[in-house]
């Protein structure tokens, strides 16, 4: 491959991820006093605070508010770089095809798959989708996880592996299709007003490889909004672990646990920040996660070309892959790095109507409800030479990053590695908040949760249970006045 | 406010007069204003020509459609690429202007699966793609199932395209309208990847008595439909650019934050859009699917246009189809005021990348196409494509200092004097 020009060198340094997060840790000690201040949760309702326009910092983006709004730069990336993003976005949209080919920077497609291109899921660079109910739709905008669980021990399955492929190139079959269909749970608001939730019941179909293992649990997980990542990523670890609280010692009924994960990059043990169960440290995990397996492409993080094709799928491991100069790497570290810089710096939209009468009444209720206890309003990013865009940012996320058990209604059997599977099967992670009102807007849809089961930002909710079981009470005994208000402040962030 | 509006423009035509040619102060608002204006009605001409020439590539198409012959698709094709030279140009409009940016996706869409409009290739279609539309063909299919819905394409309309079919499911690669489902409809694939040769779709495919490839008759309605819809769009786009327009008015609402949205524009279009996206990926994949103009293996001239359209803003000169110039005061004579050094630079700038991409020009015109350029092992291509990339990525350099030297760096994102200074979270 070409050596790249100067439109692509500010990238290169990009790549030591976790060491710049270690190398500029420490040293911000005399911030320290400042952020606190900053961070501090409001108590004053009747007016906006000040920057909370800005939910990205000076990263965030003013428009357009309409179906592009989560496919901006962050605003304060310079020329130099928004090439990088530019190209980045070209390799995110980019149609992978099957090798051998022609175009041979572009296969090794497969040989299971669940899309060809990132964007086919992350639409728009926002929120997928569970497929509609009828007759049988192949795209999907969600992955099928799936696991077995062996005592204290989650695996792969041992014919299908870590993830349900729907397709697969020429010459080899599609792991297995899905199929859904929901059943009614009616809730009941202290006002006598009835929402009736859809509980989604899924299955496997047409299986290909066999049975999958009798104790295999399958886990839907809907492609999330791609906005922000960065930011999350440049959150001070510190600032993640003080808010864990894994034995109540404060006694408010909310743990918060750190997912403890291993850095692909470096090996060291870090909390999880990224997918519904906080399995990966950083945008490169989670890019790389999602090439393997939903794509079928190597990445120097994730060499092997087959992807999720296990040792029992011989066929399809011994396929023809995509790698160049005798290597496994289908999409090298140039292509690689782009698209974790297009990644990192999809832009968060500003908030919109925050100084609204109705919207500042529903702020006041979310803090009253305990919502906060787990969707942590702010932070300030760490101080990031390489990472300018994110460096030293006042950041309105609402998330804490950490695990929470949702209770029995949310759990989907599977722990991801977590170390006691019958916990971490209803434990997810605080899902951030920022650009939520945005959904309708950019993907036509209001569909919430891992894997899409609530139909609006209520619904949503009203599914959560175990740690956020109280804070749920209170919004059900919330006036219809005071639910619209509640809802107008989730629409307006 | 109004007062203190024009004492303003007086104070500043006051210290023109007093500076002569050679005054060195900030332009005055009226400086601004005027530059803007200018920047205006070259929009609207250029837009206008796109216009004229899709108006008359519909006179060539209606020709193809109701009497079909190699003649009328080869007339149809060289109306399509007369076009196609006149939007290009209007591209540097884009990336500042939102009312352009918010409606670029109907005329301009790429890439697009074109399976979704005709039919394609065996091999093309054999790769199961994840998007469900990709070999849809909806001049094939009268009635598209998808998942629980049923889409009526039974007539193919202008609605039909605009309203369903384009995006549909939010997916960009559905492309149901603009100049690149147009040329699919008069090139076809380009099965030649990165060797000779365009896409090469008969003339039949328009004939009645001799359809080989079925549904030429809606194949027809597709085409009209499509050109239809591009002229609609174009003669919105016009009006927005009019003395009342709309874009027109956002532009000259706050003359600092025109002149930055005009500079973004000139900025976003050389480095990301064209250096980046529409090159650099290209080169780095040696994929021929990454050429702009794939079917009718026109990239050279479309980027060549870009180019030419970049130079026309900053030189506030537009030279229009029948070779009138539309020309006003510009934003390099603006910037030559403050710092005739710097405009000086940027012209150079200008003129490098005017020669380097009508060298890339010229090499796909007697050499070999830009998909060749761009393949693997191909070093004096490859370096003919590389050369443009390098030259706009300094032309963005020399853009980037006027904006600092105008200082416009605080508007240079949209909408930000009534915004909170983020410099001020920690005082």
């Amino acid at each position: 491959m070409q050596a790249l020009g100067t439109a692509v060198v500010a990238l290169i340094a990009g790549t030591g991820i976790a060491f710049s997060l270690a190398a500029a840790s420490g040293g911000q000690s005399d911030d320290r006093a400042r952020i606190e201040r900053v961070t501090r949760p409001t108590t004053d309702f009747t007016k906006p605070e000040p920057f909370e326009l800005r939910p990205g910092g000076a990263a965030t983006v003013f428009g357009p508010f309409n179906e592009n709004a989560f496919s901006e730069p962050s605003a304060n990336m310079s020329f130099a770089r928004r090439a990088d993003f530019a190209v980045g976005n070209g390799v995110f949209r980019k149609v992978w095809v099957s090798a051998p080919s022609s175009t041979t920077s572009s296969d090794g497609l497969g040989p299971l798959f669940n899309a060809r291109a990132c964007q086919r899921c992350h639409l728009k660079d926002g929120r997928g989708h569970p497929p509609e109910p009828g007759p049988h739709d192949p795209a999907l905008t969600m992955a099928f996880g799936i696991s077995v669980k062996d005592g204290q021990e989650e695996r792969p399955d041992p014919a299908y592996g870590e993830q349900v492929q729907t397709f697969a190139i020429q010459g080899h079959r599609a792991e297995a299709q899905i199929g859904l269909s929901y059943e009614p749970k009616p809730v009941t608001f202290a006002d006598g007003t009835v929402v009736t939730l859809q509980r989604p019941r899924w299955r496997l179909k047409g299986l290909a490889f066999g049975p999958a293992d009798g104790r295999a649990n399958i886990s839907p997980r809907i492609a999330p909004q791609m906005i922000g990542m960065g930011l999350l990523e440049a959150i001070d670890e510190k600032d993640i672990l003080a808010r864990a609280d894994p034995e109540d010692r404060d006694g408010d009924g909310v743990t918060g646990r750190a997912k403890w994960v291993s850095d692909p990059a470096t090996g060291r043990r870090v909390p999880g920040r990224f997918g519904w169960k906080a399995d990966q440290p950083t945008v490169a995990g989670q890019a790389a996660g999602a090439f393997s397996k939903d794509i079928g492409i190597s990445t120097p993080l994730r060499p092997a070309p087959y992807g999720d094709c296990t040792a029992r799928q011989r066929h399809c491991r011994e396929a023809p892959h995509g790698g160049e100069d005798g290597g496994t790497i289908e999409a090298d570290r140039k292509l690689f790095d782009l698209v974790v810089f297009y990644s990192r710096n999809l832009a968060v939209p500003a908030r919109r109507a925050l100084g609204d009468a109705k919207v500042l009444a529903g702020k006041k209720l979310f803090y009253e409800a305990g919502c906060t206890a787990c969707h942590r309003p702010k932070y300030v990013t760490r101080r990031l030479a390489d990472r300018p865009e994110q460096s030293f940012q006042l950041i309105w996320p609402y998330t804490d990053l950490l695990l929470h058990d949702m209770g029995p209604d949310l759990a989907d059997g599977r722990a991801d590695g977590s170390q006691d599977p019958e916990a971490g099967a209803s434990a997810w992670r605080t899902a951030p908040l920022w650009g939520i009102g945005l959904t309708k807007t950019v993907n036509g849809h209001t569909r919430f949760l891992h894997d899409g089961r609530a139909g609006s930002i209520l619904e949503a909710v009203l599914w959560h249970g175990g740690e956020a079981e109280a804070a749920k009470q209170r919004v059900l005994k919330m006036t219809t006045t005071e639910r619209d208000a509640l809802v107008a402040f989730l629409n307006s962030l | 406010m109004k007062t203190l509006a024009h004492t303003l423009v007086a104070f500043g035509l006051t210290a023109v007069l007093a500076g002569g040619a050679h005054a060195q102060g900030m332009p005055s608002a009226a400086d601004k204003r005027a530059v803007l204006d200018a920047y205006a009605d070259i929009a609207k001409a250029g837009y206008e020509d796109s216009l004229a020439t899709a108006r008359a590539l519909k006179t060539a198409v209606d020709g193809l459609v109701k009497r079909p012959s190699e003649a009328a698709l080869k007339a149809a094709r060289e109306a399509w690429l007369a076009a196609r030279a006149r939007y290009q140009q209007t591209e540097a409009f884009r990336f500042g202007n939102k009312i352009v940016d918010d409606w670029e996706g109907k005329v301009n869409a790429w890439p697009l699966d074109e399976g979704l409009i005709d039919y394609v290739s065996r091999d093309y279609a054999g790769a199961q793609s994840k998007n469900p539309l990709y070999a849809a063909n909806v001049i094939a299919n009268p009635k598209i199932v998808l998942g629980a819905k049923t889409i009526d394409a039974g007539r193919i309309t202008k609605a039909l395209l605009a309203d369903t079919l384009h995006e549909f499911g939010k997916v960009e690669a559905n492309v149901a309208t603009g100049y690149h489902a147009i040329e699919f409809l008069l090139w076809g694939q380009d099965l030649n990847g990165t060797g000779p040769g365009a896409g090469n779709r008969p003339w039949t495919d328009y004939s009645r008595s001799r359809c080989g490839s079925g549904n030429c008759a809606r194949r027809g309605v597709y085409l009209r439909a499509a050109t239809d819809l591009l002229i609609d769009d174009l003669a919105w786009m016009v009006g927005q650019w009019g003395p009342k327009g709309a874009a027109r008015a956002a532009l000259l609402k706050t003359p600092d934050a025109g002149l930055a949205a005009i500079l973004k524009g000139l900025g976003s279009l050389s480095y990301g859009e064209l250096a980046g996206e529409r090159m650099k990926l290209g080169l780095m994949l040696h994929d021929p699917e990454e050429e702009h103009d794939c079917f009718s293996d026109n990239t050279h001239n479309s980027h060549y246009y870009d180019v030419i359209g970049i130079g026309n803003v900053y030189r506030g000169r537009y030279m229009r189809t029948g070779g009138e110039t539309v020309s006003g005061p510009s934003l390099g004579a603006l910037v030559a005021k403050v710092d005739p050094g710097l405009d000086a630079e940027v012209r150079a700038r200008l003129a490098d990348t005017e020669a380097a991409a009508s060298r890339l020009k010229a090499r796909a015109e007697t050499v070999e196409r830009y998909d060749q350029m761009i393949g693997k092992g191909n070093a004096a291509g490859n370096k003919a494509v590389q050369d443009v990339i390098d030259a706009l990525v300094r032309q963005t350099r020399a853009f980037e200092k006027v904006v600092t030297r105008l200082k416009l760096q605080a508007v240079a994102f949209e909408g930000s004097d009534s915004l909170d200074n983020p410099a001020a979270v920690f005082k």
